[in-house]
């Protein structure tokens, strides 16, 4: 059985039509890569995913609790979805570490001790044991963004979401990101990426979704999608985003 | 007999019109603020009734005057069976009062906290309150630091208006005795320096907590 089963969510902003129909799965171990345009609904597909954003209909399965039924407790499986956000939304008025160990203290209940074991430990995941005392405002976005990754990654999550990690970054910050994000994937976690990194796309995902007019027009493995899109959308957006990148797909 | 020789004489009953004066205002500025919270969670993060009552409750207290406040409070209450003395009077009404301004204050600082927080907050698997409570609340204080303690310098000479429903305080002092030595001018100069002395010490204490609660990136470093 998949870990996330996705089936036919539709979601509306006043008049527009985000999502319109949007079915998938994502198998345990997937790595996903959503691209499209902007406007398309990447990011709100990603926010009903973990229900900061319920869908209008349709239903989403995490594992066989079905996060659209009422009577779930959301505080309770959202844990279970790590979160990392492209405006890196830290804590502003908490320490790095504090940060990550806010979740394990509030929502796991863990004492401080074990608390601060455990962030020290994701922090060094990231690579900012060094600067765990900091805050927020004095790190990098880079910096910023790998304290996102290990808030998240500190409660254990059985999938992680990225809504453009590397979106708000400066080019030479973007490496570190996508560095902790490949490792990750190494490790066998389970990710679904909204991003434009198509490096990271190639190397990385095990597919890649197209998303046009909040459907999904073309899902395929990278080398597929890369090498011989069906869709004509798909086509002229991958022809768009190469020129960009200057890079050859 | 000059002001000065006059002067050691009431200055027990003085130096006892400040301190009203300062319990009035310390007691209604804590107790004004913590009846504040309540209130701008009530106004920002509830929905029907609670909502509307404190809603209700700031535009009264925000649209009437506070005069009209303390006798409505003075007069009106005793008219319903319930005895009440001056200072309790003006009290109640100076912590209503404080109250609902200071939760317009904070309003302003929780408008300043980005939605990302709350859904950051949530992304973690903390509920609605915690993430108010742990996140929201303590950078939205931060942020309105500045107006609460505008809020205080105000309560302190907003005191004197206890004066009319007989609280013995700092300007009822300065009127009795302006009335027995005539000495108008010199005593209405001295209260006023010491309004002016007490003022001071509430900015000082504002700056230190401020400097206290200081975290990089809520600072106003920019403007200095």
């Amino acid at each position: 059985m998949p870990l996330v089963r996705i089936e036919n969510i539709t979601k509306s902003f006043g008049k527009h039509r985000v999502l319109d129909g949007v079915s998938f799965s994502i198998e345990a171990g997937a790595v996903k890569v959503i691209i499209g345009p902007s406007g398309t609904g990447k990011s709100t597909l990603l926010r009903c995913i973990n229900m900061l954003a319920p869908p209008d209909s349709g239903k989403i399965w995490l594992n066989d609790v079905e996060l659209t039924d009422k009577k779930t407790n959301l505080n309770l499986m959202r844990q279970k979805i790590g979160m990392v956000f492209q405006h890196f939304a830290l804590f502003k008025h908490l320490r790095a570490i504090d940060n990550v160990a806010l979740g394990l203290l509030r929502v796991k209940g863990l004492n401080r001790t074990d608390a601060y074991a455990v962030a020290r430990k994701n922090l060094l995941k990231v690579g900012m044991q060094d600067h765990g005392d900091k805050y927020p405002a004095q790190l990098s976005g880079g910096q910023q963004q790998r304290i996102g990754i290990a808030r998240a990654l500190a409660m254990d999550p059985l999938l992680m979401l990225f809504d453009e990690p590397t979106s708000a970054l400066d080019p030479e910050l973007i490496g570190e990101v996508l560095m902790v994000m490949q490792n990750l994937a190494k490790d066998g976690m389970t990710m679904v990426c909204v991003t434009h990194e198509m490096g990271f796309a190639k190397s990385v995902a095990n597919e890649i979704i197209f998303m046009e007019g909040g459907h999904i027009l073309e899902s395929a493995p990278p080398q597929v999608m890369f090498n011989n899109p069906q869709n004509e959308r798909t086509r002229s957006f991958l022809h768009k985003i190469a020129e960009l990148y200057g890079e050859s797909l | 007999m000059s002001f000065f020789q006059v002067l050691p004489r009431y200055l027990p009953d003085l130096a006892y019109g400040m301190w009203l004066t300062i319990a009035l205002t310390f007691i209604a500025a804590i107790l004004g603020f913590i009846l504040s919270i309540p209130l701008v969670l009530g106004i920002l993060y509830t929905k029907g009734i609670v909502r509307m009552l404190s809603r209700l409750f700031i535009t009264l207290v925000r649209g009437t005057p506070l005069l009209v406040q303390l006798f409505f409070i003075y007069y009106g209450i005793p008219a319903l069976g319930i005895r009440i003395v001056p200072f309790t009077a003006a009290l109640i009404g100076f912590i209503l009062n404080s109250a609902a301004y200071q939760a317009e204050y904070l309003k302003g600082g929780f408008m300043a906290i980005t939605a990302e927080q709350m859904e950051a907050g949530y992304s973690i698997g903390l509920g609605k309150w915690q993430v108010i409570r742990e996140i929201i609340f303590p950078q939205a204080f931060r942020f309105a630091i500045p107006a609460l303690s505008n809020e205080i310098i105000y309560l302190v000479k907003y005191t004197s208006v206890a004066y009319v429903i007989q609280v013995p305080e700092l300007l009822s002092q300065a009127k009795f005795f302006a009335s027995d030595t005539f000495f108008h001018l010199e005593i209405y100069f001295l209260i006023g320096v010491v309004y002016l002395l007490l003022i001071w010490i509430v900015s000082k204490l504002s700056d230190n907590l401020e400097r206290k609660l200081y975290i990089p990136g809520f600072d106003v470093s920019h403007l200095r």
